[in-house]
């Protein structure tokens, strides 16, 4: 019916087309699994179960609340509606002070504590990350 | 203030000459005749223009005349003079005159450059580049005029963000604008060679030279800003997968696969559609990215000045320039379909062409990584962010066959080839993987992908060393480049495998032992200097085997603005880096101290370095292989 050149090239194309799909369903699906939602401190109080995916916590350093010891830094992220407790061992990026946006990337141990694994540095000291800023707004 | 003015109407007229080069253009494309001194003096007075405008706001940082916005916002009195100069680069505004700086001065150099080529090639070349020359200045002077006037004038200037004031970062973004900016004249002889439908062999070999020019800016200048991320921001680490980051390596990536492409058009005429729609992409990625760092859309622990207005601006011309070359492409473009289909799977050219696919797939990874949280963002307003695990998920298990078709494929011959030496191939093989077995034993990672990944970049380069001693294969710029490349993925594995880390928080004349590591904790000296107070810590590392090594990290806290920055104190050997930072939290007596080693960092930036090398000898090669 067909030539095996046209035969050859059908062929050539549904293989292309089959590697595509592939493809876009592999970053899908890693997409899926590898990324981190970002949460603020009223939305963990609201959430209905503690998972144990890495999240992204973000608002303001509550004032006078870091202390420090030998292993780790505690200081408590707030809102200005709720507020959670992070426990962070690292080290920790220029700007992070009292007053000050951040962002601390870990795991929630229960709706009132988090350990923070990466506390991330932020270069402009008018800079705040978007997620703060709307956290912040819509108080 | 009377460098503002001066800077000011100089932009304006340079936008006049743009649309009277223009004008000329039109109507010399219709006789075509030689009268192209007319458009030659008027790009050169352009480009001029520029340089008068670009002066002029370098002056006004000099003088620190704060009557000029740009200056008020980015400079200060006390700054060192250097970074007064480079502060003028530093901004969004001055940056982008930058850009359109690079802009001119490329057509200006395509112009002069430019000889066996038809004049209406040249010509139509130049009306595509005015067309972006005149959205930059339309862009310039309508949302980020760097000549804004303030008054009243202010005492002082509110000082240039600290972290910025790096010799490294002074050079990175003219080093890195030449690599983007230079793809802007790939994207506008393409779009004229497809109008003229002279895409072909010769113009391959024409356009190649330019190829590798902004090939070689673009790889430099991610390199400098990695170097730069790696001392400057205190985390130890070369690459991070952040938004902005990627930014500049998806342009590198379509430009990686254009150079290569153009190869194969070169010697073959075939992959014209290919050749066409890279080059816009190159180019659109580039713009891309200066639109996505500059409208502060991305999320990123980078961003530095944003405002959404600009942004809009750069989308819509963005889109008209996509637009416009699509249209081009497909009205314009005529395949050959004669040589389309006499590919034969094992020759130079398939290789290629199946690396290049390669390489697309790393860059759709890269580019969904990143847009996808914008996306979200917008449909959802969910926020998230694309970790490097995503990355590195999707990418490194497929360096392996890359990097495999990277060792055989410059063996094969063009068209249809036999592979020779097979006994050779495998021999290499089977003593890379047993070297690479030999390495990963000693770190307790993942074994099985760790051998396999070092292995087959070991094989690329054992096999690209010896091609490069061998007369049938030799090619003095693809074995170095292709030996950079074995040599930097190399070291990146090793580096990952074999970092350590200790981080913990000190005061001073504590003492810590860790894995028979000791930090001691001497002491601190303050210091005062011209824009910043500097505080410096001395600490005396003792390694397992005996050895005391003294460094001093410091902290830097700025006047103006008032930041906090930290010097990390590399100490650099052949094959590993100490690296210590410290910071301080809350004035505590605690300091946060950092201290890392890591394995063969110097060679990532020399393989690098090895990488551009490579491109650049192929300048030279005509001389003596022809």
């Amino acid at each position: 019916m067909y030539g095996s050149k046209v035969k050859l090239r059908f062929l050539f194309i549904v293989i292309i087309l089959i590697t595509l799909i592939l493809t876009i369903f592999l970053i899908l699906k890693s997409l899926e699994e590898n990324v981190v939602y970002f949460q603020s401190p009223t939305e963990i109080k609201l959430l209905s179960e503690v998972k144990d995916n890495k999240i992204r916590v973000g608002g303001m350093v509550k004032k006078d609340s870091i202390s420090i010891n030998a292993n780790e830094v505690r200081f408590i992220i707030t809102d200005f509606k709720n507020e959670i407790n992070v426990i962070y061992t690292g080290a920790v990026p220029n700007l992070f002070a009292e007053e000050k946006g951040v962002v601390a990337e870990g795991f929630l141990k229960d709706r009132s504590v988090f350990s923070a694994t990466k506390i991330l540095a932020k270069h402009d000291e008018n800079y705040m990350p978007p997620e703060v800023k709307t956290a912040l707004e819509e108080k | 203030m009377l460098y503002s003015v001066i800077g000011y109407y100089s932009l304006i007229l340079g936008l006049f000459s743009a649309i009277i080069l223009i004008y000329f253009s039109i109507k010399n494309f219709q006789n075509s005749e030689l009268l192209d001194t007319k458009i030659l003096s008027f790009s050169f007075l352009q480009f001029f223009l520029v340089v008068i405008s670009f002066l002029c706001l370098i002056f006004s940082f000099v003088l620190s005349d704060f009557s000029n916005e740009t200056v008020f916002n980015n400079s200060h009195t006390t700054k060192p003079l250097f970074y007064k100069i480079t502060g003028t680069w530093g901004n969004h505004e001055g940056s982008l005159l930058l850009w359109l700086l690079v802009l001119t001065l490329f057509i200006l150099l395509f112009l002069i450059k430019t000889k066996n080529q038809t004049i209406k090639y040249k010509i139509l070349t130049l009306v595509f580049q005015q067309i972006i020359i005149i959205g930059f200045f339309i862009f310039l002077i309508k949302t980020s005029n760097p000549f804004n006037y303030l008054f009243p004038v202010p005492e002082e200037g509110l000082g240039l963000n600290p972290i910025l004031q790096d010799p490294a970062l002074a050079i990175h973004p003219p080093i890195l604008y030449l690599g983007y900016v230079g793809s802007s004249i790939i994207f506008s002889s393409s779009l004229a060679a497809t109008s003229l439908n002279m895409i072909s062999s010769g113009w391959a070999s024409h356009i190649k030279k330019w190829v590798l020019i902004s090939w070689i800016f673009l790889t430099l200048g991610i390199l400098l800003g990695s170097i730069w991320a790696y001392y400057e921001l205190g985390w130890g680490g070369f690459w991070f997968w952040d938004p902005v980051e990627n930014v500049s390596l998806m342009p590198w990536l379509a430009l990686t696969t254009l150079l290569h492409c153009i190869l194969v058009l070169e010697k073959k005429h075939i992959l014209t559609s290919w050749v066409i729609i890279l080059s816009i992409a190159t180019f659109t990625l580039s713009m891309s990215g200066t639109f996505l760092v500059r409208s502060g859309i991305l999320n990123s622990v980078h961003t530095f000045a944003n405002d959404p207005e600009r942004g809009l601006f750069i989308l819509i011309f963005l889109f008209s320039l996509i637009f416009l070359s699509i249209f081009i492409f497909f009205f314009f473009h005529k395949t050959n379909n004669k040589d389309s289909s006499s590919l034969f799977w094992l020759s130079k050219e398939t290789s290629i062409i199946v690396n290049n696919w390669f390489m697309m797939y790393f860059l759709s990874v890269v580019l969904i990584g990143t847009i996808y949280p914008i996306f979200l963002d917008v449909l959802s307003s969910q926020k998230i962010s694309v970790g490097p695990p995503f990355y590195h998920k999707l990418i490194i298990p497929f360096l392996i066959p890359f990097l495999l078709i990277m060792a055989i494929g410059p063996k094969l011959g063009w068209i249809k080839s036999k592979l020779l030496e097979k006994n050779h191939l495998i021999l290499f093989l089977i003593i890379s993987i047993l070297i690479s077995a030999i390495i990963v034993i000693n770190f307790n990672s993942n074994f099985l992908l760790n051998t396999i990944l070092v292995s087959s970049s070991l094989y690329l380069f054992v096999v690209t060393l010896r091609d490069s001693f061998n007369k049938k294969y030799k090619n003095i710029s693809q074995n170095i480049s292709h030996i950079g490349f074995s040599l930097l993925i190399l070291s990146i594995l090793l580096n990952n495998l074999s970092s350590s880390e200790i981080i913990t928080n000190l005061k001073v004349g504590e003492t810590l032992e860790v894995n028979k590591t000791k930090i001691i904790f001497k002491s601190i000296n303050q210091k005062e200097e011209k824009n910043y107070k500097s505080i410096k810590g001395t600490f005396i590392i003792q390694n397992i085997d005996g050895i005391k090594n003294k460094m001093y990290p410091e902290l830097r806290i700025y006047n103006q603005p008032n930041i906090v920055t930290s010097e990390a104190d590399i100490k650099t050997t052949l094959m590993s880096d100490k690296f210590i930072v410290i910071n301080l939290v809350k004035n505590q007596e605690y300091f946060n101290v950092r201290y890392q080693v890591k394995p063969f960092m110097l060679w990532i930036w020399l393989s690098v370095v090895l990488i551009c090398f490579g491109g650049s000898m192929s300048f030279f090669k005509k001389k003596y292989e022809k």
